[in-house]
């Protein structure tokens, strides 16, 4: 029993990182309707920024913000720069163009800091929370995932702007109609996934350590439980990451043995699509013929 | 079209004389060029011409190839028996794959295929099947030499073989794409509802179609297996099922020509990009496909298209 | 008038052509000024980690040139970017041999990356020198004479640590966590050989996968399998997240590490020093950020070449203690070869060095090969970290 439960807190805990990475492709597809393949690496390459000014002495809360806000200006950048040309296009070549994107900042990543791992230091203390398998920083990087999508919900729920972003990516003409300038909000929800990832990033470091190939492995399953929540679902999203996180654990030790538990994990939520195919929390759209 | 017949004449006969004008390393390079040609046809039926997304096509590469390992190191089954069966696998394989497939929707029909690329090396990799595949440590092949005395090099017989498919699988997709079921395809991608009232049957279109993609990547990965000589769980990663992509959308979607194109970009180049900054290769590689899309969005084909479409106004 | 001042006159000259070409010998990639090496390496994809040794090889012969070449020939090394994707290993290789004619193949790297080549430069009788693998297969003189590995063998580490086992903690329950691909299964294999029939004192398994994010799962499974032993067969990322979780689940095994990741500046302080004290492994090479080879000459020399030559590269990554040291053995093969730069003398060479002390290398380790035996590395040292440096034990062993 006590086995079991180590493995769901376990579970748990890598779900929290999912979680969040997972809430920054949402962010983007909210944005734009569209899956950004380069979210792991823009949050991986935030938080090299992060580390370079935390090891040029800026103490740990004015580097999370500034990088915060760096991502932010970013992400916005990246949307009027290199996405904008491509827009018009087919859904495919955007895709590309992420897959460039993607290569890119991995390889600057890898020559500018080099690919030996790198601690990453994290804001909660160490001492274990609940006996000896949940850290504090688990727990601290779940509350900052969760109030992220508190903040978010509000945002969408509740102010003009959020509104008017949802408007612009739902239905861009009527949106430009009602004079909402739709260029404008896509840059701002990639700006705001681009933080987000930052978030997530600064969240992750600590426990996977900092390396250009950091996200990789992270972005599949991050991938997988925002499809599982809901491409279109905030709460979706975290909910998916914790049962991508604790699935993993458990069919790895239970099931399948820790050979197969990837493709195990993926075949169960590819099932769950199949029965479900908007996800989880996701609306289905009504296609009008 | 005239234009088109002289374009392909020109096009055959210069891959005749190819082998014989260049050295061997250089064959064994536009052998892997045609191999990449079959697959990206074959993605390019599925994605461009039927609106199918699939990250994972590189386990169907990766199904065909280890066929052809497997066949020839445990079986001694001679080369050219393992392209027939390899298509057989891969065109099941692909078939099962799509039926329950179908009921995805685009980003998530991504999703699951790219479980499929990602899970396939894993499964390879598996202690169940590892008597079979050789696990983490591959199989070696031997490349066959040219037959009945024929004075070629390994390498160039490999090389027409190679070529002699190719041309084969080509002809068969001009006439699968240009006729009544290349117009079902593409209906069935612009615009589902109207076409499942037309009467097409968009179910088995669409399995069907993901069949027939398999089958071209998995001959193509048969070929790949032979002329590397080689197969293991390391060169089907993920990222082969990101280079097709890559490969269908920068030759031209929706087209045939562009299976050409797209294979000539992903072989060479990476190769190019080495060559221009040894700090950061793959920097120079996303800035190339950057510039690629920004220019020419309907990929290499579309820019041909339109230039030729200029000429003739 | 006598013809014997012209006959003396063509006899010297005969004598002296003849004995210039005698001297010389050189196969493809070698001249009066240079002498080209081929290498494939993974500067991109998962293992691009490894990129470094590519590097810091090529900063050292970029020295070595400085200082005159080797015999008076500068040394030029083609290192290709394979990816760690064994069909572009094949392409690369193949530019190397025939389109760039390159003398011989330098310190590849990768088991997959060259099993994919290994047929095929004994076939084309390129020597395929110092693989930086440590499978089994590379010393395999008799039918594989052209291929000669580097790393001591990941079953003879396995071996080692099997026999301490038996010999320290005869009654105890192993659990291994192993990376899953043939480097990890290898290391397994070795260790699972020299427990014998008392192999079944491994009472639980786990694998991981490269692209998993933590091994926090399989850590706790290992924990929770009753094991008092612990042997982490896991590349340096990997092996600091599993110490740190181990001690932070409160497990307190018998803690044996491979050497792999033994770097104190890349695995053990990331991981946190006191959370390493007490792990055990092997080691044949020096680590540069182990305080006890502070005053070392040899380490001064090292730090000293990394500054000016590789500044970019990182003192602390064992990688490049590696590296430097397989330059340098390559250098002595190329030295003892003098002007007979064949690609069959070069392999003779390599298999010829008698007692040759690498700076780097751990006292007492010194490489010997001979025409039967192609490892390089035969023995290497168990040493303990007591939370600041490694420190030796027992005898080395075998």
């Amino acid at each position: 029993m006590e086995a079991f439960l180590a493995q769901v807190l376990s579970g748990l805990a890598t779900g929290g990182i999912y979680a969040s990475v997972a809430l920054a492709l949402v962010m983007i597809h909210q944005a734009t309707h569209l899956v950004n393949f380069a979210q792991g690496e823009m949050a991986m390459f935030s938080t090299y920024i992060a580390w370079s000014l935390l090891n040029a002495g800026m103490p740990y809360w004015a580097a999370f913000f500034l990088t915060v806000a760096i991502s932010f200006a970013g992400g916005m950048l990246i949307e009027r720069l290199v996405i904008r040309p491509v827009e018009k296009g087919s859904v495919l070549s955007v895709v590309v163009v992420f897959i460039g994107l993607l290569v890119i900042l991995n390889a600057v990543a890898g020559w500018i800091y080099s690919y030996t791992v790198k601690p990453f230091p994290s804001p909660f203390p160490a001492e274990p929370l609940f006996g000896a398998y949940v850290s504090s920083h688990g727990v601290g990087a779940i509350a900052v995932t969760l109030v992220v999508v508190l903040l978010l919900w509000a945002f969408f729920r509740f102010t003009p702007l959020g509104l008017a972003m949802r408007a612009a990516a739902q239905n861009p003409v009527s949106a430009r109609l009602v004079g909402i300038r739709v260029g404008w909000m896509k840059a701002l929800g990639w700006g705001l996934a681009a933080a987000i990832g930052a978030i997530a990033g600064m969240m992750v470091a600590p426990v996977v350590y900092l390396d250009p190939n950091m996200m990789a492995g992270i972005l599949l399953y991050a991938f997988a439980a925002a499809l599982l929540g809901g491409i279109d679902s905030p709460v979706g999203a975290v909910v998916g990451g914790f049962i991508v996180g604790v699935l993993e654990n458990l069919v790895g030790t239970y099931l399948i043995g820790n050979e197969l538990k990837l493709t195990v994990a993926l075949v169960l939520i590819v099932g769950v699509l199949i029965v479900k195919p908007s996800g989880l929390f996701g609306s289905t759209t009504v296609e009008r013929v | 079209m005239k234009a088109r017949s002289i374009a392909i004449a020109i096009l055959l006969v210069a891959a005749c004389v190819l082998p014989f004008v260049v050295s061997n390393f250089r064959v064994f390079q536009f052998t892997m060029v045609l191999v990449y040609a079959i697959v990206l046809l074959g993605l390019n039926m599925l994605t461009g011409y039927n609106g199918q997304i699939s990250l994972g096509h590189g386990a169907f590469y990766a199904i065909g190839a280890y066929t052809a390992a497997i066949l020839m190191d445990r079986f001694g089954a001679p080369y050219w028996l393992t392209v027939p069966v390899s298509a057989l696998v891969c065109l099941v394989a692909g078939f099962l794959f799509g039926l329950p497939a179908l009921r995805l929707e685009k980003v998530y029909l991504a999703l699951a295929t790219f479980a499929l690329g990602v899970a396939l090396p894993q499964i390879l990799k598996s202690k169940g099947l590892e008597h079979w595949t050789g696990g983490v440590q591959g199989i070696v092949i031997t490349k066959p030499d040219a037959p009945f005395g024929i004075p070629l090099s390994a390498d160039q017989w490999l090389y027409f073989f190679t070529l002699a498919v190719t041309v084969a699988m080509f002809v068969l997709a001009v006439n699968l794409l240009r006729g009544r079921i290349g117009l079902a395809m593409v209906a069935i991608r612009d615009h589902p509802l109207a076409a499942s009232a037309m009467g097409i049957d968009i179910a088995m279109y669409k399995s069907l179609t993901f069949g027939v993609s398999a089958m071209y990547t998995g001959v193509g990965g048969a070929l790949g297996a032979i002329a590397v000589q080689f197969v293991a769980p390391d060169s089907f990663t993920a990222f082969l099922s990101i280079a097709f992509l890559v490969g269908i959308v920068v030759g031209g979607l929706a087209t045939i020509e562009g299976a050409l194109f797209g294979a000539l970009f992903i072989q060479f180049v990476p190769n190019v990009a080495d060559q221009v900054s040894k700090a950061a290769p793959w920097a120079i590689y996303g800035i190339v496909l950057i510039a690629f899309m920004y220019l020419m969005p309907g990929g290499v084909s579309g820019v041909i298209r339109q230039a030729w479409r200029r000429k003739n106004v | 008038m006598s013809s014997r001042p012209w006959q003396i006159l063509l006899l010297a000259l005969a004598v002296s052509a003849t004995s210039v070409f005698a001297q010389k010998k050189y196969d493809p990639g070698a001249t009066d000024t240079e002498i080209k090496i081929g290498q494939t390496m993974p500067y991109s994809g998962p293992a691009s980690a490894y990129g470094t040794i590519g590097r810091v090889e090529t900063a050292y012969f970029q020295k070595v040139n400085d200082e005159g070449g080797v015999n008076g020939r500068k040394l030029k090394l083609l290192s290709l970017d394979d990816g760690y994707s064994p069909p572009k290993t094949v392409e690369m290789t193949r530019k190397l041999v025939e389109q760039d004619e390159v003398l011989f193949i330098f310190q590849p790297l990768g088991t997959a990356a060259n099993s994919a080549i290994h047929k095929y430069l004994n076939a084309k009788k390129v020597p395929h020198l110092f693989v930086a693998s440590g499978a089994t297969k590379w010393a395999d003189p008799k039918n594989f004479p052209w291929t000669m590995g580097w790393n001591p063998s990941y079953q003879t580490e396995g071996r080692i640590y099997a026999k301490d086992i038996l010999a320290r903690h005869p009654n105890g329950k192993i659990a291994v966590l192993y990376q899953n691909d043939d480097y990890g299964k290898d290391l397994l294999k070795g260790l699972k050989d020299g427990l014998g029939d008392k192999a079944k004192m491994i009472v639980m398994e786990a694998s991981y996968e490269v692209s998993d994010p933590t091994v926090d799962s399989q850590i706790v499974s290992l924990k929770g399998s009753g094991a008092d032993i612990f042997v982490n067969i896991a590349t340096p990322k990997f092996a600091a997240l599993a110490i740190r979780k181990v001690y932070d689940i409160g497990w307190k095994p018998v803690h044996y590490l491979n050497n792999v990741s033994l770097s104190v500046g890349s695995v053990l302080t990331p991981a946190g020093l006191e959370k390493s004290v007490g792990l055990i492994t092997t080691g044949y090479l020096k680590d540069a950020t182990d305080v006890a080879w502070t005053n070392d000459p040899a380490m001064k020399d090292f730090i000293a070449f990394m500054k000016k030559y590789y500044p970019e590269g990182n003192v602390s990554d064992s990688s490049n203690v590696y590296g430097y040291s397989a330059a340098q053995a390559l250098v002595q093969v190329l030295k003892q070869c003098g002007d007979n730069l064949t690609r069959e003398n070069v392999m003779r060479q390599a298999a010829n060095l008698k007692n040759f002390q690498l700076p780097l290398a751990r006292p007492g380790v010194a490489v010997n090969t001979s025409p039967a035996d192609f490892n390089v590395f035969k023995s290497m040292q168990l040493q303990r970290f007591d939370g600041k440096q490694w420190v030796g034990f027992g005898d080395a062993v075998h």
